[in-house]
């Protein structure tokens, strides 16, 4: 059977434990004569080759008595961890199937007992029951009680209620199958990782009893009560505190190793990612990367052409490119764009398709393991494509506004919307707070918040997903955009509450002349608002042109299956809807050809092998595909009933 | 959560519901939270009040030594009222804890209550520093660490902070208490290494607390620093191009301050512990040096005020916790616990 190898943690954490118990098992058998003699007329002695770590007071050799302290040390940290086992577990997981009113007091009482330190539950058992190390073992049990209950509680009350347990119930698994099979694998990590951590702390608390003088008393002595010895001789012999005080240490370490390593043993998943980590190298924003393999799409001169007047233009793109993880994974493949002052530009596509990337390189946004080239990234006049100077981050800042698709998690929890709303226009645009705030309002009321004054000083779980959106909306245009990028603005609200948002988008743009970009999955969404629509597939452009355009007679016959695809009133009952078969091709898939051509109806040879470019076949409406030319003499249904249908 | 069309004006119902959600948590929080902590105080009292009634045999012989005449030992049993019944002793015993009054130290003859008072502000003074420490050093390391390894960026950093900080961690306070006496004052011989007396007595004490805590801190707030800096309300804020002052400590700080300070919380309660046995490493004079050699002469009236105090100072720490923690995540407020 071919084991997995073990990790060099692993190895290093076996020597440890190996050492740890040869010092326990043999140490005192070998060293206690050595450890125990005493010879006044070598006391005090310096490190040598008859005793390697000197001597102390009374002339006996600190390395042997440390090493044969070992064996009492764990003897008694191991018996007090046990103890505390078998008491709070059978404890905890009665707590645990009790009824919810008697668990709820059991888990309060419990918490209260694993908030007090353990040192000093164990001086008061130790107060009671006088120093000595039964006493320290029992006091140290008592203290790490509250620990195994509060572990086997949460387990009990999880394994219980777990779908899994629910599954092997119903199909009749018997109990002591449950508990072998089911109970026992899925509790024994935590147990084990516990059972270790309360090793470690039983040793550490059991020693400083000793170093109190409250644990192990002469004639034996453990680590702790030679480091108290230790500490009277600092001045004089230093190696007998600190060889105990490294023993300790490094005991401590040990046991919390070990803990981990067997938790790891235990749980498979964990034991899979355990495998050496792959270094995710990252340049965030790194304009200069090595050129993207494939040569850009060829849709750049045309681009470059239409984009003449690009001072003009607020946002202008071309062959951006986002790679993710080195290069590997590539989601956005050569895209280019350009938004005008005041239009509403919907970028479509299924989720995978770029889309999002796209409108996050736009914003400079993306996480630090992503890294994006172009040779055109210009947001308002700024060239995005290495970090801009101060001033002029300064101008993007005010001239670019974020709306994301989740408003209840882009909305900061722990601050008052008010400061949300304001800050950037204090930074940015130096309003003091009376004038940010006065601007809040305004901006807030036009939205459609009313009480805008009060809400201000709410925090966000006190608005709803569609208010926390308006909201989001009033903080894009509180420094007077010229572009918002909303990405997936109203896939998190309900139907009613997004045709608000939308009618909001709109309203906006009327009134102040914002350009919107604005990135969605809904052909719906974007009919409702866009001037012109892009569609995305598998990281690339497949079709660009006006929104009536696009949505009614669209070219390429990605979106033509979309638009199949969408119910209508007329869509005879009882017909099956039509789909697109197959699933787009991952973001680190190599494409040679057309990347829609394993799913196209009309797809040809040619498609597999040559990349389509984006050109224009109707005025101002270009897609890219081969077959465009003998699709187009296709009436416009042609497309819509010659999807390959599933279950047609 | 009530969805309210804004388009139209909120009802007038829904404005006062908003409005007393506004005041009355924070009013019914406290009111909960003083029940918890009374009935904590009591169960203290009652944990000091068995210590004596538990030892094993009679505890008036116990403690008046086994050679003791018979009158003497029943004079103690009556001036220590262990000759009423339990239920007695109890109420009157409460009685005395709710006045402050623990009776007088076998040893020394003083009221316990003035011995503890004398010995109560080290204690608190050290664990407090520490806990400063703790916190300062603690968020400032995890974050700058967390904002450095963000997105596993820099893993050679992470590693190397990961070990670092793993072996700091696991240092048990007296033993890093005697490294620090052995470097800083026997070697080098800059700091005093015993005793309280001018502000540079106070610094080795303090590093021994602070210093595992704060590893063990700094390594939560790591984690938590790059979980922040992946939420969608970080690129959101991000969007808004704010400066990193604003970004780091408007924006991650509070919402990292939630779990740091839970796990200070937890490791303050347990640097009071910790303070009971660092100040016997540095002959300090406070609550633990007290209760040490109160246990060691079985002085039993200061052993019980000395344990009831202690208790009770961890239960307040943990309220006092609890209630930043609801001021920073006002969530908490409406939850019932």
């Amino acid at each position: 059977m071919a084991r997995p190898r073990p990790t060099a943690r692993a190895v290093v954490v076996g020597v440890a434990v190996l050492v740890l118990l040869l010092a326990a098992v043999l140490g005192p058998t070998l060293l206690d004569d050595q450890a125990g003699k005493v010879d006044v007329l070598s006391a005090r002695q310096g490190s040598s080759s008859a005793h390697w770590l000197g001597t102390d007071d009374l002339g006996r050799d600190i390395f042997a008595r440390t090493v044969v302290a070992t064996r009492l040390s764990l003897e008694l940290s191991l018996a007090a961890a046990l103890l505390a086992a078998l008491v709070g577990f059978p404890l905890g997981a009665l707590a645990g199937v009790l009824g919810p009113r008697a668990r709820r007091a059991v888990g309060r009482v419990i918490s209260v007992a694993v908030a007090f330190p353990a040192i000093l539950v164990a001086l008061f058992v130790c107060a009671i029951m006088g120093a000595g190390s039964k006493s320290a073992v029992i006091a140290m049990a008592i203290a790490l009680t509250p620990i195994f209950a509060r572990v086997a509680q949460t387990l009990a009350a999880a394994i219980a209620t777990s779908d899994y347990m629910d599954n092997a119930r119903v199909v009749g698994i018997g109990p002591r199958r449950l508990l072998w099979r089911y109970v026992l694998p899925n509790a024994a990590e935590p147990l084990i990782s516990v059972t270790m951590v309360a090793a470690a702390s039983a040793l550490i608390v059991l020693s400083a009893l000793s170093f109190l003088g409250l644990g192990v008393r002469p004639p034996q002595y453990d680590w702790g009560a030679m480091l108290s010895d230790g500490l009277e001789r600092l001045y004089t012999t230093p190696v007998a505190a600190l060889a105990p005080a490294v023993a300790i240490v490094f005991a401590g370490i040990v046991f919390t190793l070990v803990g981990e390593e067997l938790a790891r043993l235990a749980n498979p998943m964990a034991r899979r990612a355990a495998g050496p980590r792959r270094a995710a190298r990252t340049t965030r924003d790194d304009a200069g990367a090595p050129a993207p393999r494939s040569a850009p799409a060829p849709a750049a001169d045309d681009a470059a052409a239409a984009h003449a007047d690009d001072a003009a233009l607020v946002a202008a793109v071309a062959d951006l490119e986002v790679t993710i993880g080195g290069g590997a994974t590539r989601p956005v493949r050569g895209v280019s764009l350009a938004v005008a002052p005041g239009e509403v530009v919907g970028v479509v596509g299924e989720s995978g398709s770029g889309k999002s990337m796209t409108a996050l390189a736009l914003s400079r946004l993306l996480p630090p393991s992503a890294s994006v080239s172009a040779s055109e990234l210009r947001v308002a006049g700024v060239d995005l494509r290495r970090r801009p100077a101060a001033a002029t981050r300064k101008h993007l800042a005010t001239a670019l506004g974020m709306v994301f698709q989740n408003p209840m998690s882009s909305l900061n929890p722990a601050l008052r919307i008010g400061t949300q709303v304001t800050e950037a226009s204090e930074v940015h645009l130096g309003l003091s707070r009376a004038e940010a705030r006065q601007r809040a309002i305004a901006r807030l009321t036009e939205v459609g918040i009313a009480d805008a004054p009060e809400r201000l000083r709410q925090h966000p779980h006190e608005w709803s997903g569609g208010m926390q959106q308006r909201a989001m909306i009033a903080a894009a245009l509180m420094t007077d955009p010229r572009l918002i990028v909303a990405d997936e603005p109203t896939t998190a609200l309900d139907v009613t509450v997004q045709k608000q948002i939308l009618e909001l988008l709109k309203d906006t743009r009327e009134r102040d002349g914002v350009a919107v970009l604005l990135i969605s999955h809904d052909l719906g969404v974007v009919a409702e608002i866009c001037d012109r629509v892009l569609v995305m597939y598998a990281g690339e452009l497949v079709e660009e042109g006006l929104a009536a355009d696009v949505l009614r007679a669209p070219l390429h016959p990605y979106p033509r299956a979309l638009l199949a695809s969408i119910p209508r009133l007329d869509t005879p009952r009882g017909e099956d809807l039509a789909t697109i078969p197959g699933q787009p091709p991952a973001a680190d898939a190599d494409i040679v050809g057309c990347p829609f051509a394993p799913r196209c109806a009309h797809a040809r040879e040619a498609c597999g092998a040559q990349r389509p470019r984006l050109a224009e076949h109707r005025p101002a409406h270009r897609a890219a595909c081969l077959r465009i030319g003998e699709l187009e003499s296709d009436p416009m249904n042609d497309g819509a009933v010659s999807i390959k249908a599933v279950g047609a | 959560m009530s969805t309210i069309a804004s388009t139209a004006p909120p009802a007038p119902r829904a404005r006062g519901a908003a409005r007393a959600t506004r005041r009355s948590p924070w009013l019914g929080w406290i009111g909960r939270r003083l029940v918890q902590l009374a009935l904590g105080v009591v169960f203290v009292a009652t944990a000091a009040f068995f210590i004596l009634r538990l030892l094993p045999g009679d505890p008036a012989r116990t403690i008046a030594g086994v050679d003791a005449r018979p009158e003497t030992v029943a004079h103690l049993r009556a001036s220590l009222g262990l000759d009423r019944s339990l239920p007695a002793q109890y109420v009157s015993y409460l009685g005395d804890v709710a006045r402050l009054d623990f009776g007088q130290s076998f040893s020394s003859h003083r009221d316990v209550t003035a011995l503890i008072g004398d010995r109560l502000l080290g204690t608190l003074l050290l664990a407090g520093l520490a806990c400063a420490v703790m916190l300062v050093v603690g968020v400032a390391v995890g974050m700058v660490a967390g904002a450095a390894t963000e997105g596993g960026r820099r893993p050679r950093v992470e590693m190397a902070f990961g070990f670092g900080n793993g072996l700091l961690a696991s240092l048990p306070e007296f033993v890093t208490g005697v490294f620090l006496v052995y470097v800083f004052g026997v070697t080098l011989g800059w700091l005093p290494i015993a005793g309280r007396g001018g502000p540079d007595s106070w610094v080795l004490p303090v590093l021994a607390l602070a210093i595992a805590p704060t590893a063990a801190l700094a390594r939560i707030v790591r984690l938590e620093t790059v979980r922040v800096l992946a939420t969608d309300y970080v690129r959101a804020a991000r969007g808004h191009r704010l400066p990193a002052r604003l970004l780091y400590l408007r924006h991650a700080l509070p919402n990292l301050l939630t779990s740091a300070l839970t796990i200070g919380g937890l490791l303050f309660a347990g640097l009071l512990g910790s303070t009971v046995v660092v100040e016997n490493v540095f002959a300090w004079p406070g609550l633990g040096t007290l209760v040490v050699e109160a246990i060691e002469t079985r002085d039993y009236p200061v052993i019980e005020g000395a344990v009831f105090v202690l208790g009770v100072m961890v239960l307040v720490i943990n309220t006092l916790v609890d209630a930043a923690l609801a001021w920073l995540d006002p969530r908490l407020l409406t939850e019932t616990a």
